[in-house]
């Protein structure tokens, strides 16, 4: 099977960085294609040739189990060679550099790298300096494109739109990635954000990105139809920003009581993994009726596959 | 430059000049002479009949000469990081940059808290034979901010004055020490304003910027907290304290309240501070990660108020040297500072070109203001005087690029800036180090 010209979707962009920049029809390209995904990996026969030929590495500079594993079936179930490389803070600290890994890999021909990195901007840095197409995995607390488009396709299919949506991001905004992608996307598709944590974990001027500020979780969730938890990062956390576990969960975990105040049909999501009793109580994480954080790993595959297909259009045919 | 045949003296007439000299508020068309490595002559009617035979002529067809720029701080790795700069090739950079003379800071390696160290610079930089180099002591031992170091002993075996180069002075009570002590001596203490508690792990100027890049932010207060703390300091002890390269609006209010309120209280700022804010980041943009970093619009444009009403005695380049190793990184890892000698005076004229500020009282900030603050006897066009000079044209314009840098690092935070005002010749001690060649 090889790809037909008429139905290869154009996505101006060579790499995916970040959700700052995209304009609202290339986010509906990727979740439409990403929705035509879903079903085939509902399917015994899961893959597809479209991919065939290609390269993909995982260059993972931080730990994950669901992100990379997603990257690596999406690359698979299309059909392309994927390789997975976890490179660990203490073979960095050999004195090897971002750059540098990024030179190596690109003498071997890749067609794509997906990359996750513990520091801001470091994918972009990546990027600059190889001839391939760069997915950000997740840079530090800038951005992580593919959380926010799975999150977008998980709402879209559920609530069968974007535009209008009420949407309360609560808890680590100022160290999170999801959020920020989150808040891009959610502005370009016509949703309202709300941001709901205690103030030392609100980053500064975040509202100029497009979002109400809360301090209050029963008043924030008002009337919202998605209520996204996220999972407090401690290993960013230089410093006390908080008093106790027991005293966040009291005012930031997310219970059936403080639930309530959002809508009754209110989706629950988390891009995990999380802290349960931190920041969501368990029986709301299991509630199969409220809570779509399993559909969200779902959505997170055919997310990958739709974005691997879209920055390899672009690229000349193999052979 | 015209070489008249037979000449044996060693006398050299500048003529045909713009004579600036900022101390004496000079600014008219005339002639200098220099005889040895001294300032022989000077004045708008010296050479009016012409040039006797046996001298050097050097004809500065209407451009201005004014004092050589000095320029009180620098950091300089030698001894100790060579690879990224050496007394030699940043000599090289500061002529180009029509640098006569420069203060480094201590943090070299071994630190500047021993005389031997202060005694091997001042022998490295004679032997270059470039730009005088003058060091700075340290003033806590292995600047680790606990001990004093031999602030007494360090001053009379050369040292200007003592910081802690690119760290505060954080404990209070040793400040306060510090502070008392230099003043038994009379010596200055020069702070780098920033309470380190609160711009630990930050990497620029919190704000909405920093958010969407998910940096951290050094948050403005580090510099506020610790002027304020410092001026208290200085009043409590009657010691003499000077303010390296403030960034805000609100320390430089509290400087300009401390001034009129008489204590022996001064500081400086560098070009980016004036001319860039943390626009420049950009989208991480490693040569603009600065410390102090690059501040808001309404901060640059109070730092200019501050060089304006003198509030801000100098400007000095803050040169950093940062090999391609230490910049070429993810923004957090990547290393502070820029290097700074060769655009300092350009930089500087942009105050002037903008219509800020006339062309003497900008220059008076990068000559006699921190020689005076120093007691340096540089930075003047006086009879008697070393012949340190610079020649310049103002109007000149070219376009900075880091790759063309003499300087051996080439992290400038002003890549691809276009600026006015270009070095044309240096002079040391009456010997010319540098001329422009196009």
């Amino acid at each position: 099977m090889t790809r037909n010209a008429k139905d290869t979707p154009k996505f101006p962009h060579s790499h995916l960085l970040g959700i700052e920049g995209l304009s609202a029809p290339e986010i509906t390209l990727l979740l439409d294609r990403a929705e035509s995904y879903v079903e085939q990996n509902r399917q015994a026969d899961k893959r597809k040739t479209l991919l065939r030929g290609r390269t993909i590495i995982n260059l993972f500079f931080e730990a994950s189990t669901r992100t990379i594993t997603s990257f690596e079936l999406a690359g698979k179930r299309l059909g392309s060679d994927v390789i997975n490389m976890a490179v660990s803070a203490s073979s960095m600290q050999k004195g090897e550099t971002i750059v540098d890994t990024a030179m190596t890999l690109n003498a071997m021909h890749p067609d794509v790298i997906a990359v996750r990195h513990q520091d801001s901007g470091a994918v972009k840095l990546l990027s600059e300096k190889v001839n391939c197409a760069v997915i950000n995995a997740g840079d530090g607390k800038h951005e992580h494109p593919t959380q926010a488009l799975l999150d977008a396709l998980t709402i879209r299919r559920r609530k069968g739109k974007l535009a209008g949506l009420q949407v309360a991001i609560c808890g680590d905004i100022a160290h999170s990635r999801v959020a920020r992608s989150n808040i891009h996307l959610l502005n370009a598709m016509g949703a309202t954000v709300r941001l709901i944590a205690p103030k030392t974990l609100i980053p500064p001027d975040i509202a100029k990105m497009g979002a109400d500020v809360f301090y209050d979780m029963n008043q924030g969730l008002q009337n919202c139809d998605i209520v996204m938890m996220l999972r407090l990062q401690t290993e960013r956390m230089h410093s006390n920003f908080f008093p106790s576990i027991r005293e966040y969960f009291h005012f930031f975990g997310l219970t059936y009581d403080k639930l309530a105040n959002a809508k009754p049909d209110a989706l629950v999501m988390h891009p995990g993994p999380m802290n349960r009793g931190v920041e969501i109580d368990s029986e709301v994480a299991d509630d199969i009726g409220r809570s779509a954080i399993r559909e969200q790993v779902e959505m997170g595959v055919a997310v990958r596959m739709a974005c691997l297909e879209v920055l390899t259009g672009n690229m000349p045919e193999p052979n | 430059m015209a070489l008249k045949p037979g000449i044996s003296s060693n006398k050299v007439a500048y003529i045909n000049a713009r004579l600036l000299d900022p101390a004496s508020g000079t600014d008219t068309a005339g002639a200098l002479l220099s005889e040895g490595e001294i300032i022989a002559d000077i004045g708008p009617k010296l050479f009016n009949s012409g040039v006797p035979d046996g001298i050097q002529v050097i004809d500065c067809a209407g451009l201005c000469l004014c004092p050589g720029l000095v320029d009180m701080r620098v950091q300089l790795r030698e001894p100790g990081y060579e690879h990224q700069g050496t007394i030699a090739s940043d000599g090289e950079s500061a002529v180009t940059g029509g640098i006569t003379s420069m203060v480094c800071l201590p943090n070299t390696a071994p630190v500047i808290d021993d005389m031997s160290v202060v005694e091997f610079v001042a022998r490295r930089a004679r032997l270059v034979g470039l730009t005088k180099v003058y060091p700075y002591g340290a003033v806590t031992k292995g600047l680790a901010g606990q001990e004093l170091a031999e602030l007494g002993l360090l001053a009379q075996s050369g040292a200007l004055a003592f910081t802690d180069g690119i760290k505060a002075v954080a404990d209070a009570q040793v400040m306060r020490r510090a502070l008392s002590y230099a003043a038994t001596f009379g010596l200055l203490i020069i702070q780098h304003p920033e309470e380190p508690s609160l711009s630990a792990g930050g990497d620029m100027n919190p704000g909405e910027l920093s958010t969407r890049l998910g940096l951290s932010g050094i948050p403005r207060e580090a510099e506020i907290i610790m002027v304020e703390r410092d001026i208290r300091l200085t009043e409590m002890t009657g010691g003499r304290l000077h303010f390296a390269h403030l960034s805000t609006a609100d320390a430089i209010a509290k400087v300009r309240d401390a001034k009129s309120r008489g204590l022996n209280i001064t500081c400086d700022t560098a070009p980016p501070y004036f001319s860039l804010n943390e626009l420049s980041i950009g989208e991480y943009r490693t040569f603009a990660k600065l410390s102090p970093p690059l501040r808001s619009e309404d901060d640059r444009q109070a730092v200019v108020a501050g060089l304006c009403d003198g509030t801000i005695d100098a400007i000095a380049s803050d040169h950093t040297p940062q090999d391609e190793e230490s910049k070429r990184l993810p923004f957090a890892q990547a290393g502070f500072g820029g290097v700074g000698l060769e655009t300092l005076l350009a930089v500087s004229l942009e105050i002037y070109h903008n219509g800020k500020l006339p062309l003497l009282d900008v220059l008076k900030h990068l000559t006699s203001a921190p020689a005076d603050l120093l007691n340096l006897p540089a930075g003047r066009l006086e009879k008697g005087r070393r012949a340190d000079l610079m020649i310049f044209d103002p109007e000149r314009a070219w376009k900075v690029n880091a790759d063309d840098l003499i300087s051996k690092s080439k992290n400038t935070p002003f890549d691809g800036r276009p600026l006015q005002g270009i070095v044309m010749r240096t002079v040391i001690d009456g010997r010319t180090v540098f001329e422009y060649e196009a």
